[in-house]
């Protein structure tokens, strides 16, 4: 037999059997979200059509959702009506909904994960560009628009053309002071905004075989931003641990069956990508960027690059354009750049391990006069389980503003955006221009970067930071 | 959607690579449960200064281009988000066909969605046609998408390749859930047979 990746494993197990020109693929779980789902929700009412599986459609309220206390009426009326609309839409269609205040409610990508809805070898869609996070559990998961959405709802299929395929290696021992963040910034920085485009990208490697779930899912969220259709990254013991008992995964002996299949889902030796890039983090130093995309980025320990370094016209044009627009000089020291805001939170780094390596940096320590600082959970059980561990206390000593679960400040899409001109650190996944507010320049760091630079107020080298409490890698904080 | 067989129209240039979908709709005006009365906002923040008044420095602003609804750009066009409202202000601000080396992945597919035309051309076409343009400011173009050509006024063509199935859907206007429900049969044939495992466990 052919030896076949994972991502064509998953891939055949999908395709319908059409006549249909495209191949028509299967969807196995839905994702919605107050956004992009009302203007699909009136099509499908427009066109006289149902919802075909509302069991496998699951609903949460995050990019809008106000992050300080969810009793206050939205101020943004507008946003009200977006999730007012989804609630009013998945009860009228029979779709499982977490709103505002349900205990399950956060981010559809990480409750996706943390209520066992995303499991290995499932194709998964939301309309969310960022729902190539839920790959980092062997699922094919990509965003979709509107217009699919509706197409999923109606008929719980996609036509797609088949996407090539890349391995990513990457191998070495993760330093100190660098987090998985570090190594997807690197990444695009390296094979740019556009290298993925058409592809879906495999994680391999030793480096991946290591990985924590939460330090997996933030790859493959970021991989979206080299372009790429989805990140993959092949089951093992440690999905399999992640998931035993959660909410919705089989329980008894369909576990076992479950797991049996899901360990044959891994790229077969000799199998052959379309491309294959490898990178060794042995010597990888935290990283920042400087520009307005997430390609545009740099070791912390380095200097802003001139835009004549750059070989190709384009690219000096877009660094020229986005040095401008971040009002930032080239051969400026990366550490010496100063922050007025941080945010720790989305969809990339908004999970317990993050909130508990940003608490290891905050501890002891009081965030900067300039500086606000927010920390936003990624869900509630996130929020819960940060509780029990007695961060958020080692935040607010500090400090830090600690919110309600939501998208909060990745989007900029409810109350909390920065001001014109400010300069935020922030943990989310996206530097373009206005994304957090208009005129607002964003660095894209980890988030003991983000907590480090509260603290100084400027970027800082994580890797020179006194740990007043000690690090503990992915350990309980307490 | 409607067919799509040819089009002409007069061309604006931008060329600039990485135009992500928050330029073309800043996030700030998605806050609406309808598909329509998106072009107001298009690329907002390029267009209008803080105060409101419209950016004359910008290329849209200029009013040689103001009527254009072929836009050129440069490579990665529509990356970053998967908000379909991009499309949607794209089209509703009048533009029908953008040119550009190459387009994001959610971005096309979701264009191809819309009625909106994307065609790739290689760098040395689109130079061409920026430098045509730049020594004509009434540069218009024709697209034949049955043929899949697109030429000038004067002496300039170059053939272009739009995916077979959206050329087809293009063409006869056809509407994507429709066509997949001709295969109802065949769906129900593979839910039948799907694995335990793929379905949320509740119990």
């Amino acid at each position: 037999m052919t030896p076949k990746t994972l991502f064509e494993k998953v891939w055949e197990k999908h395709v319908i059997d059409t006549s249909l020109d495209l191949p028509l693929l299967f969807i196995d779980l839905h994702l919605i979200h107050d956004v992009t789902s009302p203007q699909a929700f009136n099509l499908l009412k427009e066109q006289g059509r149902t919802v075909r599986r509302p069991d496998l459609t699951f609903a949460s309220a995050d990019h809008n959702v106000p992050t300080t206390d969810r009793n206050l009426e939205f101020k943004d009326l507008l946003a009200k009506k977006q999730v007012d609309a989804l609630i009013k839409n998945c009860k009228e269609f029979g779709v499982t909904v977490y709103d505002l205040d349900h205990p399950d409610n956060g981010i559809v990508h990480i409750i996706g994960p943390e209520l066992g809805l995303t499991t290995p070898g499932k194709t998964i869609v939301c309309g969310d560009s960022h729902t190539s996070t839920h790959g980092a559990f062997g699922a094919f998961a990509f965003g979709i628009g509107s217009s699919e959405i509706t197409h999923v709802l109606a008929t719980q299929t996609l036509p797609q053309a088949k996407p090539k395929t890349m391995n990513i290696q990457i191998d070495g021992e993760m330093p100190d002071g660098v987090s998985s963040k570090d190594i997807i910034l690197r990444i695009i920085g390296e094979i740019g905004t556009h290298g993925g485009v058409g592809h879906v990208v495999e994680f391999t490697g030793s480096t991946v075989k290591n990985m924590s779930m939460d330090e997996r899912m933030t790859i493959c969220n970021m991989v979206l931003e080299a372009g790429a259709r989805s990140g993959m990254i092949a089951p093992d013991e440690t999905t399999f641990a992640y998931l035993k008992n959660r909410k919705f995964v089989p329980k008894g002996e369909k576990w076992n069956e479950a797991v049996a299949e899901w360990s044959e889902l891994y790229s077969d030796p000799g199998a052959v990508y379309d491309k294959t890039v490898t990178i060794n983090i042995d010597n990888l130093a935290p990283q920042a960027t400087w520009g307005t995309n997430p390609g545009q980025v740099t070791s912390i320990d380095k200097t802003i690059p001139s835009p004549k370094s750059f070989t190709g016209s384009n690219e000096r044009t877009a660094a020229e354009s986005a040095l401008d627009y971040m009002d930032l000089n080239p051969a400026t020291n990366m550490n010496e750049i100063e922050i007025d805001r941080i945010f720790i939170g989305s969809c990339t780094n908004a999970r317990i391990e993050d909130l508990r390596l940003a608490a290891q940096v905050a501890y002891g320590h009081k965030v900067h006069n300039n500086v606000t600082a927010l920390v936003v959970p990624g869900s509630y059980h996130i929020k819960r389980r940060a509780e029990q561990e007695g961060l958020d206390k080692v935040f607010i000593d500090a400090g830090f503003e600690w919110r309600e679960p939501g998208c909060s400040m990745c989007p900029g899409m409810n109350p909390d955006i920065a001001n014109p001109g400010d300069r935020v650190a922030s943990t989310s996944n996206r530097n373009f221009e206005g994304r957090q507010g208009k005129g607002v320049r964003t660095h894209l760091v980890s988030p003991a970067m983000a907590a480090a630079a509260a603290i100084t107020g400027h970027l800082t080298d994580i890797r020179k930071w006194n740990y007043k409490g000690g690090l503990r890698k992915n350990e309980a904080f307490s | 959607m409607k067919p799509f067989r040819k089009y002409t129209g007069s061309v604006v240039p931008l060329n600039k690579s990485n135009i992500d979908t928050d330029i073309i709709i800043p996030t700030e005006f998605l806050k609406r449960t309808e598909r329509t009365g998106y072009g107001q906002h298009m690329m907002y923040y390029w267009r209008f200064h803080e105060d409101g008044e419209p950016n004359d420095d910008f290329v849209l602003n200029n009013e040689t281009y103001k009527q254009a609804t072929i836009l050129l750009s440069g490579e990665n066009f529509g990356c970053g988000s998967s908000r379909e409202n991009a499309v949607w202000a794209l089209h509703d601000y009048g533009f029908q066909v953008i040119i550009a080396p190459s387009f994001a992945d959610i971005f096309k597919g979701n264009c191809s969605k819309n009625g909106l035309l994307l065609i790739e051309l290689d760098e040395a076409q689109m130079n061409e046609l920026f430098s045509r343009e730049k020594e004509n400011p009434a540069f218009s173009l024709h697209v034949d998408l049955e043929n899949q050509i697109i030429q000038d006024d004067s002496d300039w063509a170059a053939s272009f390749t739009v995916e077979p199935s959206t050329r087809h859907k293009f063409l006869h206007g056809l509407d994507d859930i429709d066509l997949t429900m001709t295969a109802e049969e065949d769906i129900l044939q593979f839910e039948k047979q799907r694995a335990f495992y793929m379905d949320p466990s509740v119990n």
